[in-house]
């Protein structure tokens, strides 16, 4: 009885206590603009008007209005010095797959040995885009390769309790540095043996990106199955990843035309080659032993 | 070996400036390496010893101006951050 009274005063209590200032559960926006500050703007074409309307302070308009400009020249500068640098045409190239090539060239990449024809196609000396042609190097799988090797190697290192987030980034700018500085000894070389090749940047880094793939496979193989596994995978993945690299730079370097040049550039050709694809499982080893220790 | 962009950075800053400092008259010539010695005529393909010339003298004249500045700014960062 007691306890009912009291909870009896206690709800009358509640009662006239609540009804001034209870807090609602959640924002009523349906009418007044001015009830909440910050709040939700109607769609349409009241925007501007409720604009107006929330700061109504003509200083802040135009400071609004002001930095948006400036936003929009920013966006405009990037744009052009972007372009300045890098070919967003022929960057669009080297994106245009589809999942059918996609999943082949992955096949090719982890099993090289029975593909017959690794000539590039052009149509009209132009090179097709990679969705056409089996051959064309892409940017995609490399990309994707890099970032999924980053996660990887995150769960590796949380797996043996050696994970914090510095060794992440420091493991994705190893990674990436290493590519740089492989793409960048393959232009001194091609430029010191004077081949005259269509071998852009692009497709220099493409090719150098595709170890990722390997690097990926090699790890999985060495988290799921243990050490021998690791080994198993990445001799694997290193033979594999040699012989589709000389095959493709052999026929790539060559030109549309195959011209071939004089004999001391083809040898000189040959070696950059033979290098580039030896040192492929060097740097596998590398970047991905300390993940499966 | 953990790299990060800015060791990137540092290392070919110091490759591009071993590459300044290397003297045309003093030191150039003497090894045979000179930029009037290389220049073999434009009939045949140049060798690799009249590219890599090429491409050291390309790299001095080039970049003499940018290094005095970006030397001047890595010296000034890390004079006050170490």
């Amino acid at each position: 009885m007691a306890y009912h009274s009291g909870y009896g005063a206690h709800g009358s209590k509640h009662r006239t206590r609540a009804a001034p200032d209870s807090p609602p559960l959640f924002d009523d926006t349906s009418g007044g603009y001015s009830s909440h500050p910050g709040g939700y703007p109607a769609p349409g074409a009241d925007v501007a008007f409720s604009v107006n309307h929330l700061l109504g302070d003509p200083v802040a308009n135009m400071a609004m209005a002001y930095g948006s400009s400036i936003a929009s020249q920013g966006k405009d500068i990037v744009h052009k010095e972007l372009h300045r640098f890098v070919s967003v045409n022929k960057l669009k190239y080297f994106f245009a797959v589809d999942t059918a090539y996609v999943a082949k060239k992955l096949g090719l990449l982890v099993f090289p040995y029975t593909h017959q024809n690794w000539k590039m196609q052009y149509s009209h000396d132009v090179p097709l885009p990679p969705r056409k042609d089996l051959n064309a190097p892409d940017l995609y799988i490399p990309t994707m390769a890099f970032i999924t090797y980053v996660l990887l190697a995150g769960t590796a290192l949380g797996i043996q309790k050696r994970f914090s987030p510095e060794v992440l980034g420091l493991c994705a700018s190893t990674a990436l540095v290493w590519v740089f500085m492989e793409v960048l000894a393959l232009l001194l070389g091609l430029y010191l043996a004077t081949v005259r090749s269509e071998l852009s940047t692009f497709h220099l880094l493409a090719y150098s990106g595709y170890k990722y793939v390997g690097m990926i496979l090699s790890v999985i193989t060495g988290l799921l199955f243990g050490s021998d596994g690791y080994y198993v995978a990445l001799a694997w993945t290193s033979s594999a990843l040699m012989y589709f690299i000389v095959r493709s730079l052999r026929t790539a370097a060559l030109g549309p035309d195959s011209m071939g040049g004089p004999a001391p550039g083809q040898r000189l050709q040959l070696y950059l080659t033979l290098g580039a694809a030896a040192f492929q499982p060097l740097i596998i080893y590398w970047l991905t032993f300390h993940l499966v220790r | 070996m953990a790299f990060t962009l800015y060791s990137l950075l540092q290392a070919a800053l110091l490759c591009v400036n071993a590459i300044a400092v290397l003297h045309e008259e003093r030191f150039l010539k003497n090894i045979g390496w000179g930029t009037d010695q290389g220049i073999g005529g434009f009939g045949e393909e140049p060798g690799i010893k009249s590219q890599l010339m090429n491409l050291i003298r390309s790299v001095r004249t080039v970049m003499r101006v940018p290094l005095i500045i970006v030397n001047s700014v890595t010296i000034v960062l890390l004079l006050l951050f170490g």
